[in-house]
């Protein structure tokens, strides 16, 4: 079953990594950005590699891969993809932050995280699953240079 | 301040950051194309330098957490009815520099906005108003020559029309997106207007940058320019469009010719105009080829010879003193379209000191000229187009009643897809992606979008049009062209009230 995935479109990015503020924002604790950045130690990450080179620059995330090898690379069984979805997704207290999945990403999608009670995870875009709308990058760009299809 | 000029010590704009929302997320300092914001990794803060700030208020727009307020210095001169902080700042300018000042967009100084002091008709008791829902409403134009009388034969028991019309223009609204050039303005924004136009069923001006080859495509929905520097000037392009606009002047800078300086004449530029990269654009004065009324007669028949007499020709002048007689001549020269640019005009670059003392308004210059038209019987030989600082549906009424078949929307429309008027569209760093050609800057101007927003403007005055006609009792827009007994005059002079052909309000 083919995803709805999160495609960049470098010929209207113009590098402002609002994406990135939207995607801790609604990953964090509080779901507000303030306290998301200022009150919450340690931060949460942006799932989001941003890329620039001048003029050239767009935003990157898994793409979800119809055979993940993150997956695959997984040692504790914490990577799953969802039969239904087709999201890829980690669950975090599996997770025994051994990174395999960060080098076996074709793409390095994949982001090492440290949680609140000093866990080491991996952790990458989860395409919002759970905020029922868009994905917060997509409604947070203001150039519409990123598209949710 | 510290190795800097007074000029600078005494600025416009202060940045007021409130430390307890800022996320350090440095988007400002991004964003910012006149390096205002920046970041101290050490102490973990953002920095603003003020003198820099020109008041565009992208960093406020794009702050995630508003952060951030752009507000006047309020530190102050000793308050002077004559001696302004725009007069004070040009002598301290100019005693560092010697050179002229430059500056963008439209006069912004404080003379009478005449489309302020007319007030428009409604129907009451003796002459019923139209519901604009409920009944149809014309809005559609037609520019071109109209002709004297019409000829009517029989042919095979059928009705023909025997007068040959000259070529029209259709337009669904009777406004057009302004002449603003390819070099002044960057592709995205030329081909979100091109798109809307035809969306909308008007037509855009290319300005005097020429066509980009990508553009040809929206040619039923371009008019093309022929300014005095014939930038991008080929037989191609005469016939890409559907109509012809010889440049003579605009209302910016009445009596002197468009400028691109040397930065904003990148490759693309530099290619669709034909002229060197980096070098200032400057168009000389009067077309080296035009030095009377004959000679725009030959130019302007020469075009038509050129397009096979298949498309209109139109002839902008800036409003200046005479424009009635200039108008009438030009009228007998051949012109198909009038387009009058009043003072209030935008523009990429201009000396302040002639965008805001030269010229005079549109208003005034509608008026008299189509009234000269009308007395001297030629008033249906040419459409009059009317331009400079039109802000809303209800100035677009006001020119049409005052005498005008369509306006020209350029200032307007740029803010549909983003500006604030900075007025610093010559420095090419125009923080919205407009008034730009570097790339990285041009990208914020989505052609999508900006295309959507331009056709959202226009619909809705579009709207609000059918709305004020529907309460003249009138269901046809043609029927309010010249209709100057539909509008009254508050706050004039009578003088003023003669020169616009309106009773005061109250008579």
């Amino acid at each position: 079953m083919s995803i709805k995935r999160v495609y960049p479109r470098e010929e209207f990015c113009m590098g402002c990594r609002l994406c990135e503020v939207a995607c801790i924002t609604v990953h964090s604790e509080s779901g507000d950005t303030i306290k998301a950045y200022k009150k919450e130690f340690p931060r949460e990450p942006s799932r989001i590699w941003f890329e620039e080179k001048k003029p050239e620059c767009f935003s990157f995330m898994c793409r979800h891969c119809d055979e993940p090898d993150c997956l695959e690379a997984c040692i504790s069984g914490a990577i799953t993809k969802d039969p239904e979805t087709s999201i890829v997704t980690i669950d975090e207290d599996i997770c025994v932050g051994c990174w395999s999945c960060i080098m076996a990403c074709p793409y390095g999608a994949l982001k090492k995280k440290v949680r609140k009670d000093n866990k080491m995870v991996s952790t990458k875009c989860d395409l919002c699953i759970g905020r029922g709308i868009n994905p917060a990058c997509v409604q947070a760009c203001p150039n519409r240079a990123l598209v949710f299809k | 301040m510290l190795f800097r000029p007074v000029s600078q010590a005494f600025y416009e704009f202060y940045v007021k950051r409130d430390k307890d929302r800022c996320i350090q997320c440095r988007v400002c300092e991004r964003q910012c194309s006149y390096e205002v914001h920046s970041y101290d990794a050490k102490e973990n803060v953002m920095n603003a330098d003020h003198p820099k700030c020109v008041g565009c208020r992208r960093c406020e727009y794009m702050c995630p957490t508003d952060a951030l307020k752009i507000t006047l210095n309020e530190s102050t001169f000793r308050p002077n009815e004559l001696w302004t902080n725009f007069h004070r700042m040009a002598i301290i300018k100019q005693r560092e520099t010697g050179g002229i000042l430059l500056t963008g967009m439209g006069n912004d100084k404080p003379y009478k906005i005449f489309w302020d002091h007319l007030l428009i008709d409604a129907c009451q008791v003796t002459n019923p108003s139209i519901d604009p829902l409920r009944e149809p409403m014309e809005l559609r134009t037609y520019l071109g020559s109209k002709p004297d009388k019409l000829e009517l034969e029989e042919k095979k028991g059928k009705l023909k029309l025997k007068t040959k019309i000259t070529p029209q223009l259709k337009l669904e609204y009777p406004i057009m997106f302004g002449a603003m050039s390819y070099g002044a303005i960057n592709l995205n924004v030329h081909m979100a207007m091109a798109i809307a136009a035809k969306e909308l069923g008007i037509l855009y001006n290319t300005g005097e940058g020429g066509l980009h080859k990508s553009l040809y495509e929206y040619g039923p929905w371009t008019i093309v320019q022929c300014a005095s520097g014939r930038f991008g000037v080929h037989a191609e392009y005469l016939n890409a469009g559907a109509a012809i606009e010889i440049k003579i002047g605009q209302g910016a800078k009445p009596g002197i010719g468009g400028h691109l300086p040397g930065e904003k004449v990148t490759k693309p530029i530099s290619e669709t105009r034909m002229i060197p990269e980096g070098s200032d654009a400057l168009s000389p004065a009067p077309h080296h080829d035009i030095y009377s009324i004959e000679d725009l007669r030959q130019l302007i028949y020469a075009l038509k010879e050129a397009t096979d007499y298949t498309k209109p020709v139109s002839v902008k002048i800036a409003a200046v003193h005479n424009s009635a007689a200039i108008a009438s001549g030009i009228a007998r020269a051949g012109a198909d379209i009038i387009v009058i640019d009043g003072f209030r005009g935008g523009t990429g670059a201009s000396p302040t000191i002639i965008r805001d003392h030269v010229g005079i308004p549109a208003e005034l210059a509608l008026a008299a000229v189509d009234q000269r038209l009308r007395n001297e019987g030629i008033r249906n030989s040419v459409s009059i187009v009317v331009s400079g600082g039109i802000r809303g549906s209800a100035d677009v009424l006001k020119a049409i009643a005052l005498g005008a078949d369509a306006v020209y929307i350029g200032t307007a429309a740029l803010q549909a897809v983003g500006c604030t008027v900075c007025q610093r569209c010559y420095t090419g760093k125009c923080p919205w992606g407009i008034a730009t050609n570097d790339p990285y800057l041009a990208k914020r101007v989505n052609p999508e979008i900006a295309a959507e927003q331009l056709v959202n403007l226009v619909r809705a005055w579009g709207h609000e049009i059918q709305e004020i006609l529907g309460a003249l009792g009138i269901n046809a827009i043609e029927s309010l062209r010249g209709n100057r007994l539909r509008l009254r005059g508050i706050g004039l002079t009578d003088r003023e009230m003669e020169i616009l052909g309106v009773l005061p309000a109250g008579e």
